[in-house]
């Protein structure tokens, strides 16, 4: 059952033989909403439906691996291409940026930390940015910028930890003024992505190749929608999406970059 | 192959310490403290340095400071390993010539990607 309402919910693919891993996930859920067990907690779904819970199990066992500066490529490449390049085509616009699935946050504050160097060494260059997820624990987390020592270990560099966090207690949180930088938003991938705006460059990594077939077609095209023409779509370095080469095509020679495949623009138009 | 010197007074945190660096295609030396260190150095300079910060005889961060002033001392990386985790600790030991700072407890993950961080 958990199985089914991750793939209902969030359009995830989660094989049914990977018990450890729901019964890992559902472990804490359960502790939390005062059940006995995780088979409890299921068995309450079942009978009750109650939404809050439903959302409490989807969530947990949505929720993916995330560090500062994943990658580093996607980030070296948005720095020192990708942010440029797309500030002298706005002409003193802002340049539009979304994490996708921003889980816990660091993806979107490893971006609002180059925004911020990027604006010191520019100051016309402007950046906004915006990051949703589907977890509403995830986003919560994501808002307080509090990371524990391993998390903040993590991929980020010792001078950037020193430059852009603080220590409170055993943690070490994100100053305010990049924090203020990040616009947040609670999103489905898979329920449609109408009215959320336009974006220059979409950072959607580790997410869509997790999901069914059928939600990664319809959250690619999706995401060309609300791309703009000349944007980037950024996914995981070896992701492969069904129904990609629709709506993107990929920048030869960048591993996980993406611009909108012109064909496509035509028939969304 | 890649050296680095593993320098803790700690037995067990060498250990582990070898394990990691060792399985990542490191050639590993020993020492106890910052002196013994400075000994390795002068007979020959590793390419990379794993660093307590507080040992006996000799502090990480006044090795640091020595090394940095020895011939060829501003050659190898220099990665702090240490308990000591407040910005203050950490920019003493960027401004006395470190390039990377790992807070413990660590795993084997952030010393690897800390190397990295740092260019090897």
């Amino acid at each position: 059952m958990a199985v089914s309402l991750t793939r209902a919910r969030a359009g995830l693919r989660l094989a049914p033989e990977k018990t450890y891993f729901i019964e890992s996930r559902l472990a804490p859920v359960a502790r939390r909403e005062g059940f006995e067990s995780v088979s409890d907690l299921l068995a309450a779904i079942r009978a009750r439906r109650d939404e809050a819970l439903i959302w409490a199990a989807v969530e947990a066992l949505a929720a993916g691996e995330t560090c500062f500066f994943r990658d580093r490529t996607p980030f070296v490449l948005f720095k020192t291409e990708l942010a440029p390049q797309l500030a002298a085509a706005r002409r003193g616009r802002s340049v539009r940026i979304w994490s996708a699935a921003c889980a816990t946050g660091q993806e979107i504050y490893s971006l609002a930390m180059l925004a911020d160097e990027l604006a010191m060494e520019d100051p016309e260059l402007q950046i906004e940015l915006a990051a949703s997820d589907l977890s509403g624990l995830a986003l919560e987390r994501a808002q307080s910028g509090l990371y524990d020592q391993f998390e903040i270990q993590r991929g980020l560099p010792i001078r950037r930890l020193v430059r852009y966090f603080e220590k409170v207690d055993d943690h070490w949180r994100i100053c305010p003024e990049v924090r203020r930088r990040v616009r947040w938003r609670r999103i489905n991938l898979v329920a449609g992505l109408k009215a959320i705006g336009r974006f220059d460059v979409v950072f959607c990594r580790y997410v869509l190749s997790s999901m069914t077939e059928e939600a990664q077609r319809k959250v690619a095209q999706e995401l060309a929608g609300v791309l703009a023409e000349d944007g980037f779509l950024v996914l995981g370095l070896k992701e492969s999406v069904a129904g990609l080469g629709e709506a993107f095509q990929p920048v030869v020679g960048r591993p996980g970059l993406y611009r909108r495949n012109p064909a496509f623009r035509a028939a969304a138009a | 192959m890649r050296t680095c010197l593993v320098v803790d007074d700690s037995r067990v945190i060498r250990k582990v310490a070898r394990r990691i660096l060792e399985d990542v295609g490191y050639e590993i030396a020993e020492a106890a403290d910052g002196m013994e260190a400075l000994a390795w150095c002068r007979a020959a300079m590793p390419d990379a340095i794993l660093l307590d910060w507080n040992m006996p005889v000799m502090t990480g961060i006044e090795f640091l400071r020595r090394l940095r002033a020895e011939p060829g001392g501003d050659a190898p990386v220099v990665v702090f390993c240490t308990v000591e985790n407040d910005p203050v600790h950490i920019k003493e030991a960027l401004e006395a010539g470190a390039n990377e700072y790992v807070m413990k407890p660590f795993d084997g993950d952030i010393i690897v990607e800390k190397f990295a961080e740092a260019g090897l």
